[in-house]
């Protein structure tokens, strides 16, 4: 397995806030696909969150008081060669660190830590990204029945311009079927804060979503960021149906049909 | 319209929202606009075209003072007059005098979203002088008493039965599901103003200022009508609309046209240059050019610059995903709805406060800033907007004090697991606090892990076998 001349990646993993306290069956499956597919994974037990909502609700100060947070906790290992990258499982908070980070910094006239915000954003993968384009993967070794359909997050999408490397992975699953979701790309209403502040207009877009999802006829709608998990189950188990939105790492992983059952345990109605 | 303009923004949304014909015609024509724009992009270099559209617009606004001057002394070449208004009022107030001195008692206008940013039709109206919107879609809304939805497919908030409706009450015409023949009714009522009017008002969509043209691009041929038939000519023009040259107007009318409607151009494009001269067979005896800053330089003086670049095609708005469940009506009393509406009514205004829910009106999804034509990173300029709203103190104050609180824990690792201690406890019962209840109301909360990944990883290092731990 291991190859002394060149030495296994070492992925810090950044599991982000919600998978922290919501979803850790997603956290574990994240590590476990990164070891299983080659790299070894660190997770440093200091990190909290990487601040999006409070910078998407425009309170960019609060924002930078968790963003320095982050960079405190994942730069050192970056800078020091501890680790080659820092892997989150989920395609917003990648976006945060890469793309949001130095606005916030730069509008704070905060160079050093613009700096190193700059150089953690070089090398932050979201996962499936660092598994085909850093790692290789190009089958995920799992199995996976059923019927899938695809949502591509927004931010994964329009912010880190990430499509082709979950889909080949879901495409690689073995007695999986993949169905065509129509209008994949429109946003499923989430939005962070706009769920609440918004919370009529974010439904609606989340009922269409989800009608646009059983016209598929998926028994999973399969994505890489909790939160958007978060606000289609939500309406999908509020409205009785029984297609269930699941995180990519646990499809991948194969973890899928124990998180469900843990979700759904017979207490949930 | 079931949606109040004046009313407050949960108000409108939640009009909106319990209105089911106006989202089905929303559906119905964003959709049909959607597949429009796709194929017309598909038989160009569309990546050429945005390049070269975002450097034409980007050149405007960088050159602004300068080409404003040479446009101005090219207009006066041409024998019109040029006023400058720095604001609504003034405005208002040229259009008038206008009026007045050349006793005009019916005016004929092109649909023009900065005669809706101004308020001219009820100016006039208030001056005693008749008004009539000549382009189909604001023909039917002036009907109705509203104000347009959209600024392309002002009608877009109604369906065909609707519209037919509206003809009957006050057209008396019988009912029909038949486009043409309500075109025919319109096109019937329209030819007897244009004979009548004594003056003409257009907006801009391009300004030239090499040679002092003013570009209006149509599709009815109604605006050629309104530039040329009646004896005043009147055009206003936002400052922005400025550009340097014949094939840069050229240029953006293409990108105009293929992204607004998918044509590959527009059915008409007026070009005025000037009144008529002498020996011409028809044109107006005077044109005149307000040329409105009305919180432009504003815009340009703070960080929202690159909103100036819009060329109101109205693609960001037909993909906006929150544009479609609720309609431009919801954005208020503005004519500019999604997400380029989010973001300059609030900066056309002294005050941002009035509209400070419409940059927070969005889910940051990111489509607008793919379709647009000039390359407007539309979330930034939403984003910025929040922040200044916050810094404003113009929040609520319970989400100031929830962010504090947020930023406050999470900024360390003891105050962050101890939150999560605490929201594990509560349990569903989280779901009953104000903000969260929102969210209860129409969706499942989730509920928190009886143990955090943290911890989780933890332990299983503690086990021999497990993997590779830290």
């Amino acid at each position: 397995m291991t190859d002394i001349s060149t030495p296994r990646p070492r992925a810090a993993l950044f599991v982000t806030c919600m998978v922290d306290t919501l979803y850790p069956g997603v956290g574990m499956a994240a590590a476990q696909l990164l070891q299983r597919h080659g790299a070894d994974v660190v997770f440093p037990d200091r990190q909290t969150c990487c601040g999006q909502p409070a910078f998407n609700a425009g309170y960019r100060n609060d924002a930078r008081a968790v963003a320095r947070h982050l960079i405190d906790v994942f730069w050192p290992l970056v800078d020091g060669g501890d680790v080659d990258a820092v892997v989150a499982p989920s395609g917003s908070c990648v976006a945060m660190v890469k793309r949001h980070y130095p606005i916030l910094f730069e509008a704070a006239h905060d160079i050093e830590y613009q700096r190193r915000a700059v150089q953690l954003g070089e090398v932050t993968y979201e996962l499936t990204q660092y598994l085909v384009d850093y790692l290789g993967v190009a089958d995920a070794g799992a199995r996976c029945p059923g019927r899938l359909a695809y949502h591509p997050c927004c931010h994964l999408l329009r912010e880190l311009h990430i499509d082709a490397q979950p889909r080949r992975l879901l495409s690689s699953l073995k007695d999986a079927e993949i169905a065509e979701l129509p209008n994949a790309d429109e946003c499923c209403g989430f939005g962070g804060l706009f769920a609440l502040k918004n919370a009529d207009i974010s439904t609606a877009m989340g009922r269409r979503k989800v009608r646009n999802v059983n016209h598929s006829g998926a028994d999973m709608v399969v994505l890489n960021d909790v939160s958007c998990m978060t606000h289609l189950n939500g309406i999908l188990r509020r409205e009785g149906h029984s297609c269930r939105a699941v995180h990519i790492a646990e499809v991948l992983n194969g973890t899928v049909e124990h998180a469900t059952a843990e979700r759904d345990s017979p207490d949930d109605r | 319209m079931t949606v109040d303009v004046g009313a407050a923004y949960p108000t409108r949304v939640r009009q909106a929202l319990a209105d089911d014909a106006l989202r089905a015609a929303l559906d119905r024509a964003t959709e049909h606009l959607r597949g429009r724009r796709a194929q017309a992009l598909a038989g160009v270099d569309a990546t050429r075209l945005r390049d070269e559209a975002h450097a034409v617009r980007r050149y405007a606004i960088e050159h602004l003072p300068d080409l404003l001057e040479q446009l101005e002394g090219n207009l006066i070449a041409n024998g019109c007059q040029v006023h400058w208004a720095r604001d609504a009022a003034e405005a208002l107030g040229v259009v008038l005098e206008i009026a007045h001195q050349n006793h005009v008692k019916d005016v004929v206008k092109s649909k023009s979203m900065v005669t809706e940013e101004i308020g001219l039709n009820d100016a006039l109206q208030r001056s005693g002088i008749d008004v009539v919107e000549t382009d189909l879609g604001e023909f039917i809304i002036q009907l109705a008493g509203e104000p347009p939805s959209h600024i392309i497919t002002p009608v877009i908030h109604k369906r065909l039965e609707d519209i037919s409706e509206i003809f009957q009450t006050k057209l008396d015409t019988p009912p029909t599901d038949q486009p043409a023949e309500l075109c025919d009714t319109a096109r019937r009522a329209l030819r007897s103003e244009f004979l009548i009017a004594d003056m003409g008002i257009s907006g801009c969509n391009f300004a030239i200022a090499e040679t002092g043209t003013i570009c209006i691009v149509t599709n009815e041929g109604n605006g050629r009508m309104v530039t040329s038939l009646p004896r005043v000519y009147v055009a206003i023009a936002g400052i922005e609309k400025v550009v340097r040259s014949v094939e840069d107007a050229v240029l953006l009318w293409q990108a105009a046209s293929r992204n607004a409607t998918g044509q590959d151009v527009s059915v008409y494009f007026s070009m005025s240059s000037g009144p008529r001269r002498r020996g011409d067979s028809d044109g107006p005896d005077e044109m005149h050019v307000i040329l409105i800053d009305n919180g432009r330089s504003r815009i340009l003086e703070r960080r929202y610059g690159d909103a100036t670049l819009c060329i109101r095609c109205g693609a960001c708005i037909n993909i906006c995903p929150v544009y479609r469940e609720i309609g431009g009506h919801a954005y208020g009393r503005t004519p500019y709805s999604g997400p380029i509406g989010a973001v300059i009514t609030p900066l056309l205004e002294y005050d941002i406060r009035p509209a400070r829910d419409l940059p927070f009106a969005s889910s940051l999804c990111g489509a607008c800033r793919d379709v647009c034509p000039v390359k407007i990173d539309l979330p930034r300029l939403l984003l910025d907007l929040r922040s200044d709203i916050v810094e404003r103190r113009a929040a609520p104050i319970a989400e100031r004090v929830g962010m504090r609180v947020y930023s406050t824990a999470l900024r360390r690792p003891a105050p962050y697991r101890a939150l999560a201690r605490l929201a594990r406890r509560l349990g569903r019962l989280a779901a009953l606090l104000p903000p969260l209840k929102r969210w209860a109301r129409t969706r499942e909360p989730p509920r928190f892990a009886a143990k955090s990944f943290a911890t989780l990883w933890r332990e299983r290092g503690r086990r021999p076998g497990e993997g590779a731990a830290e």
